[in-house]
């Protein structure tokens, strides 16, 4: 554990200019259409201090708050997952001579992105997601380029959401690792800051870390500030919108593949595969050859997929999940069960947005719940 | 492809309002280069001139709704290597298919002055009730760089890159937030079939259900959720019957409630 500074409301802007400084562009979040998303940020003005969300199953709502927090709600509909697997790239072109096509990498340029404002079970899903892409032989180098030219600024939670359950991931609500630095939001009666830890995060970005702090010239923290932030997130743990059951659960679903209630849920599933796109862990895409008219050519295409298309489960003769509850039951039983001997660790990290974005809202914790009782 | 030859492509109009014919002279960019590849055999809304057939490819915008209709459509397939309907009117019967909830001579007598001249079907169908179809290509109207699309597969011979999932997957690739669960705005799009880049609600509107029907399309749980935000029996059989009534699946959904309703 690295020292405890603090850092005045106040200077929040010194640290957005810093960052800008060391040629970082700053991602955070950001009022939306109605929601809070992740965008670029100019200054500490786009945050949206004063707001939170109400989140249940299939509605999200914004709301003010009484006070003026920076960071007083929890996760929107899109993880920064955005912005590491892109959600459409073109990864190649060729061009045709002599009946062949001939194929050059698209050049990328890669940003260097801050993010400002990490939940700690989105950490948790950036390290998953890590061990996808750049875990085994098959690394994606796209996604492997962007993970090395951020700079991750954690916020432990001062609130849980309604459809929350980082508690029974084991994910949160305390970042427990992958970060540059993590802030802790305090608003007491007339003072407004922040609890600084520095870097359990990867590689050089930790001395830039330090190297900002001396800069703003920022205290160590007193013992009771540290110990009104580390009871700000003991109270959020407390306050889960959700539960889930987690232990045992990889046999339950296996033992129970045929159970009755895949089919209770594919009656009201929609297969819009609106959980897929807004799950921070969640990683399918497609890769397509367009070619041109001309026909000499051609673009390979990835995008974002789903296991809830039809198309997507297509091989020689036809889709071979052609039913929802066919797709429901693969996407949670990926999800609970089998990601644990594929990666090693449950693929949800209780981030609550399959809940809150599923038009039908369709809870996975619920759904869970269906299958213990009769097993 | 055939060297020397170019493949003759055709265009053909039954029941429709021309607007995908129109999507297709939109293409001005692309037009030259397609000239280039294809020989324009006969598309009127472009040029008099009308080659004859066989054609390579055919394009077939609108619906079947008179005899004469349904006449000429065998007369196109058999002159067709390949043909591709364009459109909500050719894929499900178009905004015309109200037709077919309704007594057709009712709507006539109220309509024309003289109603004896009309020479009408009860109903209004799409070309694949009629002929067999190689490819439907969705929307009111279609996209124009689908059909692009279509077209340059069918050059190059390959499959098109046209998926029939939900439109809602194209508003989260866009990064646009969801207006049925952010805005309580009753949306189509989880039963929609993709191709419009979900236009509407990227401009805070809910999904009309221009292109149709999605693959497995659940719209007895849509229903549900849109009567949560308010929508009564009467709004949602309208919403079932708009440009793709006779679309099986929204043709069902549009006469459970209007059983309900009663
Ligand atoms: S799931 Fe936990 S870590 Fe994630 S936003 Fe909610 S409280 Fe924060
Ligand atoms: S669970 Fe919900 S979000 Fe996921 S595909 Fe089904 S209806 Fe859509
Ligand atoms: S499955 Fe749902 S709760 Fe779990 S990580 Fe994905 S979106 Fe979050
Ligand atoms: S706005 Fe409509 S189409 Fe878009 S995600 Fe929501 S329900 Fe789906």
């Amino acid at each position: 554990m690295g020292a405890k500074y603090v850092l005045q409301a106040s200077q929040f802007q010194f640290l957005f200019d810093a960052l800008t400084a060391r040629g970082y562009q700053v991602i955070g979040p950001k009022l939306q259409d109605g929601a809070i998303v992740y965008d670029a940020l100019s200054s500490v003005q786009d945050l949206p201090a004063g707001w939170t969300d109400q989140q249940e199953a299939g509605t999200y709502r914004l709301e003010n708050r009484s006070d003026s927090a920076f960071f007083g709600y929890t996760v929107g509909p899109y993880s920064w997952k955005k912005f590491l697997h892109l959600p459409a790239r073109k990864l190649k072109r060729g061009k045709s001579a002599e009946g062949e096509f001939h194929f050059v990498s698209e050049n990328e340029e890669i940003p260097k992105l801050a993010f400002v404002g990490v939940r700690a079970c989105e950490l948790h899903a950036m390290t998953i997601q890590d061990k996808i892409f750049m875990g085994g032989i098959y690394r994606d180098s796209s996604y492997a380029e962007r993970r090395e030219n951020i700079f991750v600024i954690a916020v432990n939670c001062g609130k849980a959401g309604g459809t929350c359950f980082c508690v029974s991931m084991k994910t949160g609500p305390k970042a427990s690792g992958g970060y540059d630095w993590v802030l802790t939001e305090v608003i007491e009666k007339d003072r407004h800051y922040f609890v600084v830890e520095s870097g359990t995060g990867a590689g050089k970005e930790i001395l830039a870390g330090e190297e900002i702090l001396k800069e703003l010239d920022c205290p160590l923290a007193a013992e009771a500030e540290i110990a009104l932030s580390e009871r700000i997130v003991e109270e959020t743990a407390c306050q889960m919108g959700r539960r889930l059951k987690t232990e045992g659960i990889k046999d339950l679903l296996y033992k129970n593949l045929e159970h009755p209630h895949w089919d209770e849920v594919a009656n009201r599933c929609l297969t819009c595969g609106n959980c897929t796109m807004v799950c921070p862990t969640c990683f399918c895409a497609s890769i397509a050859e367009i070619t041109d008219l001309t026909g000499e050519k051609v673009e390979r295409v990835q995008k974002w997929d789903s296991c809830f298309t039809e198309d997507f489960s297509y091989i020689h003769g036809g889709s071979i999940r052609k039913t929802a509850k066919s797709r429901y039951r693969q996407w949670m039983t990926h999800k609970l069960a089998y990601w644990i001997d594929q990666f090693g660790t449950s693929g949800c990290v209780g981030c609550g947005r399959c809940i809150t974005w599923c038009p039908a809202g369709i809870d996975i914790t619920e759904e869970a719940k269906g299958f213990y009782g009769d097993s | 492809m055939r060297k020397n030859k170019k493949p003759k492509l055709a265009v053909w109009k039954f029941t429709s309002c021309d607007g995908c014919q129109l999507s297709l002279l939109d293409c001005e960019d692309e037009l030259l280069a397609l000239s280039d590849k294809v020989e324009i055999a006969n598309f009127l809304e472009a040029s008099r001139a009308v080659l004859k057939g066989p054609y390579d490819l055919s394009l077939v915008e609108g619906s079947i709704t008179t005899p004469q209709d349904a006449e000429r459509i065998h007369q196109v397939r058999r002159v067709s290597k390949l043909l591709i309907t364009i459109g909500a009117c050719a894929a499900s019967g178009g905004i015309q298919a109200l037709r077919n909830f309704k007594e057709v001579k009712q709507f006539i007598s109220i309509v024309y002055a003289k109603p004896e001249y009309i020479e009408t079907l009860n109903k209004s169908t799409p070309i694949s009730d009629h002929v067999p179809v190689d490819f439907e290509l969705r929307g009111c109207p279609v996209n124009k760089y689908q059909l692009l699309e279509i077209i340059a597969a069918f050059l190059n011979r390959r499959k098109p890159v046209i998926s029939a999932r939900s439109v809602c997957m194209d508003c989260k690739l866009k990064g646009t937030v969801c207006v049925m669960v952010a805005d309580r705005i009753p949306c189509l799009g989880p039963v929609t079939h993709a191709g419009c880049c979900a236009l509407c609600p990227s401009i805070h509107r809910g999904c009309y259900g221009c292109f149709g029907p999605k693959e497995t399309p659940n719209t007895a749980s849509l229903s549900r959720t849109w009567e949560k935000l308010g929508a009564d029996q009467d709004d949602l059989v309208r919403v079932f019957r708009s440009f793709n009534s006779g679309a099986e699946p929204f043709r069902r959904e549009s006469e459970i409630h209007e059983i309900k309703k009663d």
